[in-house]
Parts: structure tokens; sequence; C-alpha cells
């Protein structure tokens, strides 16, 4: 999961993203860029139009209809005397709860996890591999702390931070966002201090630049295209991480419907009811699948020298 | 040689102290007075109090950092709140499932993955390499407790071949320990095929190129001596470090895992001690994984030298 960004992120930091049409152009000619857009788009739509696409109330409990198999129908009786039916179309869980509903709101929590985590560890990691690289007396310190962290296994650390706190949306992505801020630190740093030899950072020192603009004009776009492609590999584990911890059970709270609750409910009764893992599984599988997707073809795309690799 | 090994153990030092630091931070972090925490909700504020100072949390915390330093360097992991064992004692029963589990998985995953790998580099650009690169991202995108449940699905329930769950001691018959390990290894291995044939194959891509392949060919030496002979040794470095920052990959796949397949191991155990929210226990298990973690990588960086004789220290 996390090991892998740290391994395929480019050593020596990708030419800058020359503004223009040319990057888009060969962007879109990426098979493995538009199917995981694709896939990725859909997944949003289906997110904020969760309501709209014939769910009920995701947390509902019905005790009269509890472990249905997929398609079983049930009829609603409305407020007025009406009555209407519903279809399961992925069965209920052992609460009762419509297995479909759960699935469809819970690409809310997995594509808010993915995204939030990716924004912030890149902005932290980005803010202290600027330091790290360009501040030398603070450099030996930022980087024993994030060996120290990457020392701990990504998971255990997660584990470790969860249980530090209430369990909730906002514990989780702190716990899954530390691990992976070093290996972004790392990434900035190294991208700093190889620019910082070239000629054009070194003219632009002598002629008296300040810090400030230094970094934002000259340094600065060439860690823009690197850490897109590690945002999409954060983004792509995070999502399982989080998966991971909810099935453990320390995650976010069950009620809520994430992936990775709907698989752990589902876990006890497997053996007669696959399909609590199996349909929540293969959306999340689709999910993370597209983001790695589109991670693999953004780095084909933006650092041609580590393309097919 | 020997001056290298001294330096390196020497480098790894500072790498332990500050996660040292870190896990014993990790209790002072919690929100509210630790003592308190770890008494529990029923406890009087005696038994707190004698928590406190039996944790020597009344003292300064440079002093409370040594005093656990030093119980932790003679093997005083503390006492476990919930399991009402010593951490040390809890962490030795539940040894060899983990061991096992993650051997095996080491061994089928290389096995696997880097003939895998340097299959798809020989075959660069066909279908065998799409398949095996395609194989190698859904590898990376399943998480590995539907992994799991699909093998039991498959193996267990529908075909009946292998038991569901379950773990036995290998003392207690090599065969049920071996029936019992499978699914839970190929599970786990998965993702760490994944991996390691990624990299087998990216490394061989690129020694494939070189100028002594093409010579090893004129002179008629046969495909399969070229590809594992000369260009698999040439690529081992990359593969082997690769294997060894792939562990911290399997640490956390043996956490769900065995919670997957209820294999009393150190993953269950990690589980059940943060749900019990037993803090010596995280803490130790969280230290030792870590310093398992570290010592492979150390390994790894030691081996260089058996793998490619140009590296010199």
């Amino acid at each position: 999961m996390s090991a892998k960004p740290a391994i395929l992120a480019p050593a020596t930091p990708s030419p800058t993203l020359a503004p223009g049409f040319a990057v888009w152009r060969r962007l879109f000619r990426q098979p493995s860029v538009l199917i995981g857009g694709g896939v990725l788009l859909v997944m949003l739509f289906i997110a904020m139009l969760a309501p709209a696409l014939g769910t009920i109330d995701p947390s509902a409990i019905n005790p009269a209809f509890r472990n249905r198999v997929p398609g079983v129908e049930r009829t609603i009786r409305q407020d007025d005397g009406s009555s209407a039916t519903f279809r399961h179309r992925m069965g209920t869980d052992s609460l009762g709860r419509d297995v479909y509903s759960r699935v469809i709101y819970g690409a809310r929590v997995s594509l808010i996890i993915g995204v939030s985590v990716a924004a912030i560890s890149l902005a932290i990691g980005l803010v202290l591999g600027l330091v790290a690289g360009y501040v030398r007396w603070l450099d030996g310190a930022i980087m024993r702390l994030m060996d120290g962290l990457m020392a701990i296994p990504a998971i255990l650390l997660a584990i470790a931070v969860v249980s530090l706190f209430r369990a909730g949306l906002g514990a989780v992505i702190v716990a899954i966002t530390v691990p992976e801020i070093p290996r972004v630190v790392r990434l900035v740093r190294s991208i700093v201090l190889s620019v910082r030899e070239e000629p054009y950072v070194e003219a632009a020192i002598m002629a008296g630049t300040p810090t400030p603009k230094l970094m934002v004009r000259h340094i600065l776009p060439n860690t823009v295209a690197p850490l897109i492609v590690q945002g999409t590999f954060i983004c792509a584990s995070a999502m399982l991480v989080e998966a991971i911890l909810s099935f453990l059970g320390i995650g976010i709270p069950p009620e809520t419907p994430t992936w990775g609750n709907i698989m752990a409910e589902g876990r006890n009764l497997f053996r007669i009811y696959p399909h609590n893992i199996l349909y929540p599984g293969i959306f999340l599988a689709l999910t993370v699948l597209a983001v790695n997707m589109l991670g693999d073809g953004l780095r084909d795309t933006l650092d041609p020298k580590m393309a097919g690799r | 040689m020997l001056g290298y090994i001294l330096r390196r153990l020497l480098a790894t030092i500072p790498v332990l102290l500050i996660v040292a630091v870190l896990v014993f931070l990790m209790l002072r972090l919690t929100p509210g007075d630790p003592a308190a925490v770890i008494a529990g909700d029923n406890a009087t504020s005696e038994q707190i109090a004698m928590i406190r100072s039996r944790l020597g949390l009344d003292q300064p915390i440079l002093t409370q950092f040594l005093i656990w330093s030093g119980n932790l360097l003679s093997g005083n992991f503390g006492e476990s709140f919930f399991f009402k064992k010593t951490v040390a004692e809890l962490i030795v029963g539940r040894l060899e499932p983990t061991v096992s589990l993650a051997l095996t998985t080491i061994v089928i995953a290389v096995l696997v993955a880097v003939p895998l790998g340097v299959l798809a580099a020989y075959k660069h650009g066909t279908w065998i390499d799409r398949v095996v690169m395609g194989f190698s991202v859904l590898g990376f995108s399943v998480p590995v407790f539907v992994i799991g449940y699909a093998l039991i699905y498959v193996f267990a329930i529908t075909l009946n071949w292998l038991p569901i769950q379950g773990y036995q001691s290998i003392s207690g018959g090599f065969r049920g320990f071996l029936q019992r390990l499978i699914l839970p290894s190929l599970t786990l291995s998965v993702i760490y095929i994944a991996l390691i044939a990624r990299m087998t194959r990216a490394s061989v891509l690129e020694v494939l190129g070189e100028d002594y392949i093409r010579t090893a060919r004129a002179k008629g030496q046969v495909e399969r001596k070229i590809l594992f002979r000369h260009a698999l040794k040439n690529a081992a470095v990359p593969i082997v470090t690769v294997i060894g920052i792939g562990v911290a990959l399997l640490i956390g796949g043996v956490v769900v895992t065995e919670s997957v397949f209820s294999i009393p191991g150190l993953g269950r155990l990690t589980v059940d001690a943060v749900l019990a929210r037993d803090y010596p226990t995280i803490q130790a298990v969280i230290l030792l994984f870590s310093v398992v973690y570290i010592a492979i990588n150390l390994c790894v960086d030691l081996a260089y030298t058996l793998f490619d004789p140009r590296i010199r220290y």
C-alpha cells in the first residue's frame, strides 16, 4: 500500500509541467488516465447523487427484514396509508439495513478520506520538505524524525494513532495522514536539493532574489508534477487503509456507512451471506484501481523516464 | 567490511531511539491522564494514584523516559491491563503463528513473483507482460481481507479443500499446520507478489539492454541462463531492497490476515489491544514490529555485497 509510492516515486525531479496544451493532449492519449479518470468520475457522481439513486436511509434498521438475499422486495407502508414496494438490490445486513444504500453512501466517505488524506499529507509534507531541503540546520532534525516515523510500518502507525483518539472521521484522517507525511517530505527534499544546484537557481540567488520568491518561482514548480503523482498513490492507499481500520473495528463508528464498515458487519455471517463483503469489496477495489491507474498514467505522462515501469 | 557493518549498526541507533521516543510519547499524547486511561472507567482515585506512582508518572518526563527505556532493555515491557499477564509473556505466546505466517508468505511471494517479473520483462510488450502488470496493479487495489474472504469462499466453502479458519501449532502435526497456513499465506502474499514482480520486471528490463547481455547472446548462451544468471543477478539489488521495504506491507497485512483467519498471533493481539485500549501491549507490539522491520532492512543492506561484488564497503 504505502510502500509503493516510495519506490516508484522518481528519484530525480521530473521536468516541470510545460504550460499549455501539450501535457493535456498527452494525458488524454493515455488509456489508463482515461479509464481511471472515467471510473473515478462515475464514483464521484455516485457519491454526490447518492440520495437520488433510489436509496433509502442507509442507517435505518429493520429488525423484521434482516439478512435478506439481493433482489428481495419489501412492501413499505407510507404514512398516508398507501404502500410501495422497495427492492433491496444488494440484500440487507444483519440489522436489516439496505446494503445497496449503504454501499452508495459509502462512496462519500471513501472519496472524502482519499482526497483529504492526500491533500493534507501533501501540504504538510511540502512545507516540511521545503524547510528540510533549504534550511540546513533544520534538515537533520526533520529527517531523523521522518526516519523514525518511516521505521514504524504504516498500518501499525495508523492503528496506534487511532487508538489515541475517540473513533471518528477526523481521527481516521489524522491516523492515515501521519504515516504518509515522511514519504512526501523525502520526495520534496530530494527535489529541492537537486534543483538548488541548477544554474538558473544559482543565478537567481546571485541576482539577489529573496528566498520566498526563489521558493515560489523556481523551486516549487519543480515539485508539482511528482507531487500530483504521489498524491494519487496516497489517495489510493488511504482508501484501502480506511477500509482496513473500519474492517478491524477500530475506524469510523460502525453505524456510518463506509465500505469497510459494511464488510466488517458482514464478517460474521460471511459463510451464508457473502454478498455483504462482495459488493462493497467490488466498489472499493474498483475505486482504488481507478485511482492507481490514473496515478500510473499521470506518472508516465509527467515523467517519461518512468514510463512503463 | 566489518567496519561497514559496525557503522551501519551504529546508524540504526538514532532511528531506534526516535521510534522509542515516539512510542513513549504515544501514551503521553492521549487526551487526559494516562493513569486514568489505563485504570479504566471504574477505577477509584486510589487505584489511579497507585498506577501513577507505579508507572513513575509523578516523575519528570525525561526521568520517565529513562526508566521506561531501561525497563525495555532489560526485557520488561510492563504489564497488560487487559490480559492480566506481563506483555513479554503475551508476546512470546503469540510469536509462533505470526512468524510461521510471515515466513511462508515471504517464501511463496519470492518464488512466484521473481519468475513472474523476469518473464514479464523478457516478454516485454506482449500480453504476458500486460497480464503480469495488470495483476500487479490489481494486487495493490484489492484490500487484503477481500482477497482472504474470496479465497475462503472458493477453497474452503465451495470446494471444501481446506479448513476455513484457525491455526494449529506445528507441534500438533505438520499436515494440519500447513493446511491451515495455506490460505492465509496466499492471501497475504498477493500484495507482496504484486510489489516484487513489478520491481523485478522494471529492474530486469533495465539490465536486458546492457552490452553483456548482447555478448552472452552472441556467444550462444541459452536464454534461460541469460535471464537467470546474467540478467537476474545483475538486477538483484533493487529486488532485494523492495523485498526488505515490503516487510512493512507484510506486517500491516499480518494484522488484517490474522483477523480474517482467526489466527492467534501478534497481529490479532494488536487489534485486541487497541480495542481494549491496552496501551502497554500496543506500545510493545509496535516497538517489536518496528525493530524487526529495521533489522530486516539492515540485513538487506548488508546482503548487497552478496549480489553485487562491485559494491565494496
